[in-house]
């Protein structure tokens, strides 16, 4: 690297600077004359000044209505935007979100493993949930869930031919709010199913038997070495599946539960006769914490791109 | 030859193959394997393309279970439990212990990328043989120095050349002191610059006294190493004996043709 700065000019003069790449290693001795570097004029490119310019008209005309249009009734926003009401629903969107995902989570690694297995049966079974949940609205699997109770008034489980060991109202133990998070974690776990699959057919065969050479059983192999390494693949689309179901739970009210962000909010404007502030106050809500878990999202892919992602900056 | 580990006559069997047969399906890749490797053996195995090399390697390993015959290392059966002449499939746990005997060095390396190259060699011994932590360590680092690689302990796989990977490989293989090591054309997938320093590992090893069979199509190392060498054509031994006189001397026709187009 002792590549001296004036071996190596611009075309105005100035040293160039130089980068740390092998490649650059070049002998100044090779070189008794200055180089002068081409330096071409670039290729000019008038279609993007033109989208600049009206897409800055836009954006003025777009910032200019949200100031000065009185419906937006930005007070009614600001006044509401930490209303108890809407706070509590933030708080039950959360809880039914991240419920719901695990749910989703375990029901999916079962039905990805059920899918690979040599049991006819487990494979059909994992088929079979794929196909009906994702075949059918989930608003319509959510009403569903919410009827269950009138489907089936009790649960009781018995002895095949013998006691009835204990029976219990369908309504205490289907509550509107496990019929929420088992109706959305059902149905994402049939969209999940898929992209584990995915991610774990991305992970070549060779690691497999490398583990296996070393001694490890299957369920070392499959914790240590096949899902750290699919996890890479799974992460962002799951992070995308976890995006949508913060959205998705908007439809609760379908089962019905009635204590999610959109709940309250619509409550509220239906009291004021304001839909619009208070869409807008849900609509930052849904918006702040969806970058939130865009930055965990971040920090995980990180995480599991070790080894992967990392270019070769270790080198010299 | 000198430098050579040469087992005694008499040196125990490591390996013991009888009867072995293949069948992928309909097709029929083993056809009778009988081999024996005494501890202490370099056993190279050479033939064309297809002719049952990595399989009879795989069926050793237990990446494959065999369709006729027995295996035994050490003099132990692998794969089964024979008892009142019926034969009984091991559970796969039982499996893994059996393979920890064996140690594979692929020719596609199969390094763990999410693991630096320390951590790879680590991995065995920490988490199968369950050594403490401090002591796997100093074991793999000591390894990595053996095949010259100390300096690059804590870089992934994809920071390292072919060359490189497949000397991180070699020492995942043996941390877990395996009593034979499998290499399976190890440096087959590798720019030729760098075949030398992985084959002057495998050189380096076969002076230790290791046992080892080796599927290679480097004829002059498979002379220069080995002390037992195979031939292999369409899913049978068709030859075998001390590399130097079988080179030089081939009886086999097809041996002969065989080594008049690799030589
Ligand atoms: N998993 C498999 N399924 C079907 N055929 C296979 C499989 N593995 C190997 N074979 C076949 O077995 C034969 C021997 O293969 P292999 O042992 O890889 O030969 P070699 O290593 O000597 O080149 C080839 O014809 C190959 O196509
Ligand atoms: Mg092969």
């Amino acid at each position: 690297m002792s590549f001296a700065g004036s071996d190596i000019t611009g075309a105005r003069g100035q040293p160039v600077k130089q980068g740390r790449s092998a490649l650059q290693k070049t002998d100044p001795r090779e070189f008794p004359n200055r180089i002068i570097l081409n330096n071409p004029t670039p290729v000019p490119h008038p279609g993007r000044w033109i989208a600049v310019g009206l897409l800055c008209i836009a954006a003025m005309l777009v910032l200019w209505s949200l100031a000065t249009n009185p419906n937006f009734h930005w007070d009614v926003v600001r006044s509401y935007l930490f209303d108890q009401q809407v706070l509590r629903g933030i708080l039950w969107t959360l809880v039914i979100t991240v419920m719901a995902m695990v749910v989703a989570i375990v029901a999916a690694v079962s039905l990805t493993f059920m899918r690979d297995s040599e049991n006819p049966v487990l494979r059909f079974v994992s088929w079979l949930w794929v196909w009906l949940f994702r075949g059918t609205p989930v608003y319509t699997q959510l009403v569903f869930w919410g009827l269950l109770s009138v489907l089936y008034p009790r649960i009781s489980v018995t002895v095949p031919f013998g006691p009835q060991l204990f029976s219990l109202e369908t309504i205490d133990v289907f509550t509107p709010g496990v019929s929420a998070v088992l109706g959305l974690g059902f149905n994402e776990a049939a969209y999940l199913a898929e992209i584990f699959r995915a991610g774990f057919r991305s992970v070549d065969s060779g690691q497999k038997e490398a583990a296996k050479s070393i001694g490890m059983g299957k369920t070392m192999t499959m914790f240590r070495i096949i899902l750290p390494q699919a996890m890479r693949m799974i992460i962002p689309p799951t992070g995308n599946e976890t995006i949508g179901m913060l959205k998705t739970t908007s439809l609760v009210l379908a089962v019905p539960f009635a204590f999610d962000l959109t709940f309250a909010t619509n409550t509220i404007a239906n009291r004021l006769y304001l839909p619009i502030p208070l869409l807008i106050v849900s609509g930052l809500w849904y918006l702040a914490i969806t970058s939130i878990l865009m930055v965990g999202q971040h920090f995980l892919e990180q995480h599991f791109g070790k080894g992967v992602d990392v270019a070769a900056i270790h080198q010299e | 030859m000198d430098a050579i580990f040469n087992p005694a006559d008499d040196a125990p069997e490591c390996v013991r193959i009888k009867g072995v047969h293949k069948f992928f399906g309909a097709v029929h890749v083993l056809r009778g394997i009988d081999l024996s490797i005494r501890r202490g053996e370099v056993c190279v195995v050479i033939g064309p393309s297809g002719s049952g090399k990595s399989t009879l390697l795989r069926c050793i390993n237990q990446l494959e279970g065999i369709s006729a015959g027995r295996i035994y290392l050490n003099g132990e059966l692998i794969g089964y439990r024979e008892a009142n002449g019926r034969l009984n499939s091991l559970p796969e746990a039982k499996i893994a212990v059996q393979r920890r005997s064996t140690g594979m060095v692929f020719q596609r390396f199969n390094l763990f990328p999410h693991k630096t190259a320390v951590e790879n060699v680590m991995e065995g011994p920490l988490k199968v043989k369950k050594t403490p932590r401090a002591e796997a360590i100093r074991r793999a680092s000591e390894l990595l120095e053996r095949v010259g690689l100390a300096d690059r302990a804590n870089y992934y796989p994809t920071q390292l050349s072919g060359g490189q990977q497949q000397r991180v490989a070699i020492a995942r293989a043996m941390a877990m002191e395996p009593n034979i090591l499998l290499f399976d054309e190890p440096t087959s997938a590798l720019d030729p610059e760098l075949v030398g320093e992985v084959l002057d590992v495998i050189r380096g090893l076969a002076k230790t006294g290791i046992t080892m069979m080796v599927v290679t199509h480097e004829i002059g190392f498979a002379r220069e190493v080995g002390n037992h060498l195979v031939f292999m054509d369409g899913g049978m031994i068709l030859e075998e004996g001390p590399p130097a006189e079988v080179i030089a001397a081939p009886k086999n026709a097809r041996t002969q043709s065989f080594l008049a187009k690799v030589l």
